[in-house]
């Protein structure tokens, strides 16, 4: 009988696949677990913390405000199309501040970080890695975990919070300008109702969540940045790994957020 | 003293060094010359840490390369790589004095600065050249700047990879010659590994001919043409018909 035809073929197959998943989620853990570690070990680089913190927190403002601002209107129309089924518009305001500060913000902002950041981290580093910068530093007696990791997860996982914090307000207030403009809303009742409705917990929930999704954007552009195949052609598969590998944990690290934020 | 005791390396199901035996006497240049895919890089690479060897020793001046204080280890090693390896993201100047801006070697910005610009000015470069940014120089002058900071701490042992790979035969001549200058003038140990043969003529007091994993014949330069070797005959003089075997 041919290998082919064998019936532990595909059984093979998914033992191999098992295998080789578990064998990366320890080696993506060493490696987060060894950055934290650098953490509480000196020498410290502040100037390229701060060049990180500027590249991933201040230069994605745009970006996840125009997401969130978008998606604020969105979630106001479709919120009050839904309501008026069982005549519930009036909750627009505070579902939209609710599910803003919850779930959208920090999670499309976690996800247009990582379309951004984990991209831009794994192909920088990859390409110091193909041209040899990442041995140049080890030459020159200088840790690449300390020099280009941990700054970079450092600022991430402190900058991207901010930026669901920024990316909330301006996502509640997309739904107030659709509120008020199209769905005749009254601008001052609209504020009043997010604001009585939004409860403390709600926005650090989502700030938390913001924290761990950027801890994982930043994390994961390092890994596969450090990892990276040779030439362009390793780069870019480096760079498509860190952005799919980011999105795919950063949606199921909200998941289990979720369960153990609001299910206890 | 740099000391290679039957070091082996593989990479998966390829074995790239096989027992390689080597001495660099401290303050002696030693070439290693071989053809693409050999193990000259490796090699270079197991002696500064950067991949170990799966067994055999390497010493410096008898201690072993993979145990002791790294940072204390490395301090003492200067390198050239073949590419230049600049950091893009840092000016010319900085680049040159990376160590002297950071770790254990930290001098004040501006001493730094001054040694970085000296370092330059060694190198045929322009103190304007300081300012710039790696991407704005020529192959090149990127050489003369990774020059520049493999000998911006003083080291006592410089590595030199393929240090005329990509350059005009002039500028490699100039390259080779700066090379020469500065390890006689530092006093330094260098190990430098090449195909290209002006360089090996310019640069080497010892050569090693390294291929299939092992060196097939070492000594000095002097004696390079009448060897006897027939594997280091076919490779100076570039035959395709020997004991090499040429893929076509």
């Amino acid at each position: 009988m041919s290998r082919a035809l064998s019936p532990a073929t595909p059984l093979a197959a998914v033992g191999r696949s098992v295998l080789g998943t578990l064998a990366m989620i320890g080696r993506v853990s060493r490696f987060a677990g060894e950055t934290v570690s650098h953490l509480f070990r000196p020498p410290f680089y502040a100037r390229e913390f701060l060049h990180a913190l500027v590249q991933i927190g201040w230069l994605s403002l745009p970006v996840v405000g125009l997401t969130a601002l978008f998606t604020g209107g969105a979630l106001a129309l479709q919120i009050y199309a839904g309501g008026a089924r069982f005549n519930a518009e009036s909750v627009v305001p505070s579902i939209v501040a609710i599910g803003m500060a919850r779930e959208l913000g920090p999670v499309l902002g976690g996800l247009m970080v990582a379309a951004r950041v984990a991209s831009s981290i794994a192909a920088e580093i990859g390409t110091m890695k193909v041209t040899e910068q990442i041995d140049a530093l080890v030459t020159l007696s200088t840790n690449p975990m300390k020099y280009l990791t941990l700054p970079r997860v450092l600022a991430a996982t402190l900058a991207v919070p901010v930026l669901v914090g920024v990316g909330d307000a301006i996502g509640i207030m997309g739904g107030w300008a659709v509120g008020v403009s199209r769905l005749d809303f009254n601008a001052a009742v609209y504020l009043k109702n997010t604001i009585d409705f939004l409860e403390t917990w709600d926005v650090v929930s989502g700030l938390i969540k913001g924290a761990a999704f950027g801890f994982i954007v930043a994390t994961m552009g390092c890994y596969y940045g450090m990892n990276s195949g040779r030439g362009a052609q390793g780069v870019g598969r480096a760079t498509k790994s860190a952005v799919v590998a980011a999105s795919v944990l950063i949606l199921a690290a909200n998941y289990v957020l979720t369960e153990l934020f609001f299910t206890a | 003293m740099i000391e290679l005791t039957d070091v082996h390396k593989s990479f998966g199901s390829k074995h790239v060094l096989r027992g390689v035996d080597l001495s660099i006497p401290k303050g002696t240049s030693m070439v290693i010359i071989g053809g693409s895919g050999t193990g000259k890089s490796v090699t270079l690479k197991c002696v500064l840490g950067l991949v170990r060897p799966d067994s055999g020793q390497i010493t410096v001046d008898g201690n072993d390369v993979n145990t002791g204080d790294r940072d204390a280890f490395l301090a003492r090693f200067g390198m050239l790589f073949q590419g230049g390896a600049l950091f893009d993201s840092l000016p010319v100047w900085q680049n040159v004095a990376f160590r002297l801006l950071r770790g254990a070697l930290k001098r004040p910005k501006a001493e730094a600065r001054e040694i970085a610009i000296e370092k330059l000015r060694r190198v045929g470069l322009t103190p304007e050249t300081a300012d710039l940014f790696p991407a704005e120089l020529s192959g090149g002058m990127q050489k003369r700047v990774g020059l520049a900071r493999a000998i911006a701490a003083e080291p006592e042992i410089i590595f030199f990879d393929e240090p005329t790979t990509g350059l005009d035969p002039i500028m490699a001549g100039v390259i080779n010659e700066l090379i020469r200058e500065i390890v006689t003038e530092m006093g330094a140990t260098a190990m430098t590994i090449t195909h290209d043969m002006s360089s090996v003529r310019a640069i080497a007091d010892n050569v090693a001919m390294l291929h299939d994993g092992v060196i097939k014949w070492t000594g000095p330069v002097s004696r390079l043409d009448d060897s006897g070797d027939p594997y280091l005959d076919q490779f100076i003089h570039g035959r395709a018909e020997g004991p090499i075997e040429a893929v076509r």
